[in-house]
């Protein structure tokens, strides 16, 4: 990711991410055993399930940056789209 | 103070000191009108307070009442919080415009009458657009002007409402009421304007990036939270607010996946964020209306962080576009941390406001079984922590390295963002502070255990997706179509067609008139000759002595035909 020889900043390091990476699976992982031990009240029966959150909140994030990607096709333009139109800037 | 004086008027008053001093004492002014406003917010008791007497009506200038307090008291608090970032960066004229455009807020939060909510309605259109202009650069002029047509048109549409239910009801007291015939659809479609409801969404994307770096921070509190709070005092339970709420939250994710402007990013999260609070006020019952006026309230501290954030970073570098930032983290931490916190906030995790006001809109549609809205919800604060939580820091000061090495905000910015940071905070960890001054009696928990692990879940889990799905989201440098596309493309094309049409037809027909006229004149020198032109007959001059013989016989005719 980063080529700058001057920038070993501890963060960006490899070692670094692939350590933040671990981290943050076993946090994952946590999130959902934990509702072993913690009762989920469900409202609609199906947001009581095991691991309902962490399912709904993938699914639903990747089905909102897909329908994003395939949105942009139609609707992204070059920057200066409305300068050449119809703007006085 | 007089008791029907607004306390709004104190705010105009610190405008025009700000406008006339300089140095220490106009410092003194930007920090210290906003205390004694707020002194002032708290003393206006429950109830109309005065009335004042303008042509057959009764006007209210101050009514009071929880939810009034509450908007009035976060509208000061952060004409405070944006007058500390912004003092020493921003031009006199663009803080004393703030300051009354703020003025306008507080004025709308206490009117107690349509007349005076329509007065200070039009101060925050005509003042924020001052501040939309003080961008100064060509973009942030034309911007200022679409953004002053529309809050105009918005006014128009408001007041046009106003009439018809002043006259068909006799009544200006501002109450609830419900979208039942034209006159109060007509003061729906003019509050949804400023709510930034779509398909005129696009106002607030357009014109609020193109402020200044401080210009934002201001922009970001007043004029959608301000229909909010017009919402919820007019349209309490009307149910087409469910729907179109729905319909803001999610156009706002996916527009600002879509962008790669920094504070469009910002703005369009706006939209996002007003939309949750709309479709509460759709929901309607009390734990819904106190979710709309909790979450504008925290709302407005949170994405004022982030537009502060943000600013910061523009302030330093002079760049706002994701593909030219990055790696901002090393020599910016506070605005870091702070633009994190902030970004957390707007997520709603647990621990800050966001978590303690949002989820009290999402248990108002579980109450009522809005199963569809419910599950909605959910989703969307999921993308919230994708569109705004991760892509905006993530983009911002980490990525990838962009070489640049810009200083740190300045103390003031500092001072500024760390307050905002901590009260954020505050409200996450102490919720009975907000919760205390709400409209309704409060009987939510926020923090149990399953809730809190819910929300884990869901937020955890899409970091996930957004980190799984970079490689999808890769910025681009393109800007993206929004409804405004239909006005300043279709309708300015369709109008510049007509136009050069009509030219066209104009063009024409005056050539085969003058080419008719020509040929009808030269058929008439070929009839009569020479009795055309400047010597003919026709032309010829009379004396007078000639025309008073002409007249004489001709009046001596009629006499004559008079007696016959």
């Amino acid at each position: 990711m980063n080529n700058d020889t001057n920038d070993n900043h501890w963060l960006t390091r490899p070692e670094t991410i692939k350590k933040l990476w671990w981290a943050f699976s076993i946090v994952l992982a946590l999130t959902v055993l934990a509702q072993a031990f913690i009762y989920v009240k469900g409202y609609f029966a199906v947001d009581g399930w095991f691991g309902f959150g962490a399912v709904f909140g993938f699914l639903s994030c990747l089905a909102m940056v897909v329908f994003a990607k395939l949105l942009g096709y139609v609707l992204k333009r070059g920057e200066d789209y409305y300068a050449s139109g119809d703007d006085n800037a | 103070m007089p008791e029907w004086m607004s306390p709004a008027l104190l705010m105009v008053a610190g405008a025009l000191f700000i406008a006339f001093t300089r140095g220490h004492l106009r410092t003194l002014f930007v920090l210290g009108t906003p205390l004694l406003t707020l002194w002032a917010i708290w003393q206006v008791p429950d109830g109309v307070v005065a009335t004042v007497g303008f042509l057959d009506y009764t006007i209210e200038p101050v009514e009071g009442s929880p939810v009034r307090r509450l908007f009035a008291t976060i509208f000061a608090l952060m004409a405070f919080a944006g007058g500390l970032y912004a003092f020493r960066q921003a031009k006199w004229y663009e803080l004393s415009a703030a300051f009354v455009y703020a003025s306008g807020a507080i004025g709308v939060s206490f009117a107690g009458d349509l007349i005076t909510l329509f007065l200070f309605w039009e101060l925050m259109a005509l003042f924020s657009t001052v501040i939309v202009w003080c961008g100064g650069t060509p973009a942030a002029r034309a911007a200022g002007i679409r953004y002053a047509i529309m809050h105009l048109l918005g006014g128009v549409i408001l007041k046009v409402g106003i009439e018809g239910v002043v006259i068909h009801t006799g009544s200006i007291d501002v109450q609830p009421m419900l979208a039942t015939n034209f006159d109060t659809w007509m003061i729906l479609i003019g509050i949804l304007i400023n709510a930034a409801a779509p398909p005129v969404s696009a106002w607030l994307a357009d014109s609020y990036p193109e402020s200044s770096p401080t210009g934002s921070v201001f922009l970001s509190a007043f004029t959608t939270k301000t229909a909010v709070l017009a919402l919820i005092l007019l349209f309490p339970g009307e149910p087409v607010l469910v729907s179109v709420g729905l319909f803001m939250i999610m156009y706002g994710i996916i527009m600002a996946l879509l962008e790669n402007d920094i504070r469009r990013i910002l703005a369009y999260s706006i939209v996002n964020q007003v939309g949750f609070m709309v479709c509460a006020v759709g929901i309607g019952t009390q734990m819904a209306l106190n979710g709309a006026a909790s979450h504008a309230f925290a709302h407005i501290l949170y994405k004022a962080l982030l537009f502060m954030s943000a600013g910061a970073v523009i302030y330093r570098t002079g760049l706002h576009r994701c593909t030219d930032l990055g790696g901002l983290f090393r020599t910016m931490p506070i605005t870091a941390i702070c633009g994190i916190i902030g970004a957390l906030a707007i997520s709603g995790f647990p621990l800050t406001s966001g978590f303690t006001t949002k989820t009290m809109i999402s248990q108002a549609a579980a109450d009522e079984s809005l199963m569809f809205v419910y599950f909605m919800l959910a989703a969307a604060s999921a993308g919230v922590f994708l569109h705004a939580g991760i892509k905006f820091p993530w983009f911002v000061f980490f990525q990838k390295d962009s070489g640049l090495r810009p200083k740190d905000a300045p103390w003031n910015m500092s001072v500024s963002m760390v307050l905002v940071s901590a009260l954020c905070i505050l409200l996450g960890v102490f919720p009975n502070l907000l919760y205390d001054l709400l409209p309704y009696p409060v009987e939510y928990v926020p923090y149990t255990a399953g809730k809190v692990l819910f929300y884990l879940q869901l937020l955890l889990f899409s970091g996930l997706a957004f980190f799984l799905l970079l490689p999808l989201m890769k910025r681009t440098e393109t800007i993206s179509l929004d409804w405004d596309w239909i006005w300043r493309v279709v309708l300015f094309r369709s109008a510049s067609a007509i136009y050069s049409g009509a030219a066209k037809l104009g063009t024409a027909l005056t050539a085969n008139v003058s080419k008719g006229l020509e040929a009808l004149r030269g058929k008439a020198e070929t009839v009569f000759g020479s009795k055309l032109g400047r010597d003919g007959t026709f032309a010829r001059a009379w004396s007078i002595g000639t025309t008073a013989l002409w007249i004489a016989v001709l009046l001596t005719g009629y006499v004559l035909f008079y007696f016959i």
